[in-house]
């Protein structure tokens, strides 16, 4: 069954077109990846379907409604969450109030806390420490714990390995695992190797186009079609 | 030098610039009295210009956006406290110190209401349509405070107004030498007042949390579900009051009023908000009385320099601290 479907999306920043007749239809279930040369128009087809950036034509359903009209904040409430490049955390605030801020009315379920903590128990160890105080991949934990302290349908990630060392990569790798058991999750990433570990579904996006869709497994057997996509052997 | 850094840190950092400016201050007065007065002084001017600017840093931090109309706030808040204290002249002028307090009271809340009116006509009417223009928001917020002098003028009048002040705020107390004149104790004490509850609405509440947030990274807020555009309406209503409430101080403490208040204050206002660290108000108030101590030291020790001062301090601190003091962002 679909959860997301973008049909013929088109986004523009300032007066450049950044995103040409995106049509892609994403499962409900598991990791879909979506892969793309750096400037291919990867977040920006995540931050579209947030509300971030408005496409225009084209739109955006969820659950076979229409959602590009709607307020990031609304788009947010339908339960999706967004995990974008920077991480967004808030530096300033505690690693709780980070948490916190992410709940639907302020008080944390203890099943839901306490998954987190066994998914990334460096968080219960600095619960109280503000955030900017943490390492580039605390930040990143924090980052996906506060998308799922609430129970959400989709979840957008936008390079969550960027940056970060191998350890802590595959703690991610094993964190998204357990996550898309009850979640979806809609990943973009250049890290291919993290990306074909997890990707049941996946697409390749290039200059703002989308340029190939099928399985994951088909997609790491055709090496000539990795090749002229994302430039692998390059 | 790491280790001495460390030492500072500990002991409360920047925080401890007052009390070095005071201390130095202190050497090169000699004369305790002066020095206590002179400071008493400093730290009343402080919290009046804090309750101006505090609604102004958050306003900056939290939506980017450049009011260089803030000061119009407190121009409307200080004439209009002036009316009412000109109507109630005969509560002021009462022996009854709950009389005198009423006035003062009806006065304050005149201006607070008519801040918080102002703030939601000039956000939905004149900052809405220039979010994200820092250029039209510099040129269309100037023209709006021209325009709101105007009005005063019209209003009002161009004459100075004076402004009676109640009876139970005049005169100073006494203590050895040192004259402590009542309403700048008051002002400070109001001051402190407005600071500890900013503080514990912002730290303390889910407002107050998704305020802090909206300072760092308001498009994160609005992608965990929350309307930040309708709560910067209410930051902008309750800075606008502020402002007001800060304009009514400002006139019992000059007493004597022109419409050109604001304008005057507005360049303070800036530099207190620009060295504090925008949208921090610890770092508002850091600033602020930074800003009240250095003017009323530089005022004893070298009268010519007096107008320069504050613009040397915020020249010194931003070479030093380009984000200022305290900024909200890291």
């Amino acid at each position: 069954m679909t959860l997301l479907s973008l049909k013929s999306m088109q986004t523009n920043i300032d007066q450049y077109a950044v995103l040409h007749d995106v049509t892609l239809d994403i499962p409900e279930g598991g990791v879909f990846v979506l892969l793309g040369r750096n400037g291919a128009g990867k977040t920006t087809t995540l931050r579209s379907i947030m509300g971030l950036w408005k496409p225009s034509p084209g739109s955006v359903h969820f659950r076979g409604r229409d959602i590009s009209g709607l307020h990031t904040a609304e788009i947010a409430r339908l339960g999706i969450a967004f995990v974008p490049e920077n991480m967004g955390i808030f530096g300033g605030l505690t690693v709780q109030e980070n948490l916190v801020l992410a709940t639907a009315n302020g008080s944390f379920d203890q099943d839901r806390l306490e998954r987190i903590w066994r998914l990334f128990p460096a968080l219960e160890t600095f619960w109280t420490k503000a955030a900017w105080s943490l390492s580039g991949g605390q930040k990143q934990m924090l980052a996906v714990a506060r998308a799922i302290i609430e129970p959400r349908e989709l979840i957008l990630i936008d390079e969550p390995t960027k940056g970060l060392a191998p350890s802590i990569v595959d703690a991610m790798a094993e964190a998204f695992r357990e996550i898309s058991n009850n979640t979806t999750i809609l990943l973009v990433e250049q890290n291919f190797e993290f990306a074909r570990a997890l990707g049941r579904d996946m697409a390749v996006i290039d200059d703002g186009r989308i340029a190939h869709t099928g399985t994951m497994s088909n997609f790491v057997a055709d090496k000539d079609l990795q090749d002229s996509l994302l430039s692998l052997s390059a | 030098m790491d280790q001495l850094r460390m030492t500072l840190e500990r002991f409360g950092g920047v925080n401890l610039l007052p009390v070095a400016v005071a201390a130095v201050a202190f050497v090169l007065i000699g004369a305790p009295s002066s020095w206590v007065t002179l400071t008493v002084a400093g730290l009343a001017m402080g919290m009046m210009i804090f309750l101006m600017a505090s609604g102004l840093s958050l306003v900056f931090g939290l939506m980017d956006v450049l009011n260089f109309g803030h000061s119009a706030f407190v121009s409307f808040g200080a004439f209009v406290a002036a009316s009412v204290l000109g109507w109630l002249a005969g509560w002021l002028g009462s022996d009854s110190v709950v009389l005198n307090a009423a006035a003062l009271f009806a006065a304050f809340t005149a201006a607070i209401l008519f801040g918080l009116a102002a703030g939601w006509f000039f956000e939905t009417v004149i900052i809405k349509p220039v979010y994200h223009d820092h250029l039209r928001q510099i040129l269309i917020t100037m023209g709006a405070l021209i325009v709101a002098e105007q009005i005063i003028l019209a209003i009002w009048g161009g004459t100075p107004m004076n402004v009676p002040r109640p009876g139970f705020l005049e005169g100073s107390i006494i203590i050895g030498d040192v004259a402590i004149e009542i309403y700048r104790a008051f002002a400070f004490l109001l001051g402190l007042i407005v600071y500890v509850a900013l503080f514990a609405t912002l730290n303390r509440t889910r407002i107050g949390l998704l305020i802090r947030a909206g300072v760092e990274n308001r498009e994160m807020v609005e992608a965990l579900g929350f309307r930040i555009d309708r709560l910067f309406v209410g930051v902008f209503m309750v800075g606008s009051a502020l402002a007001a409430l800060g304009g009514a101080m400002w006139a019992g403490y000059e007493t004597l009023i022109t419409p050109a208040l604001g304008a005057e204050l507005m360049i303070v206002v800036f530099i207190v908000v620009i060295i504090g660290g925008l949208g921090s108000i610890e770092g508002t108030l850091l600033g602020a009385i930074l800003v009240g101590l250095v003017a009323n030291y530089v005022g004893f020790l070298a009268p010519k320099l007096a107008l320069a001062s504050n613009m040397i301090l915020m020249m010194a601190i931003l070479l030093w601290r380009p984000n200022g003091l305290r900024p909200a962002v890291r």
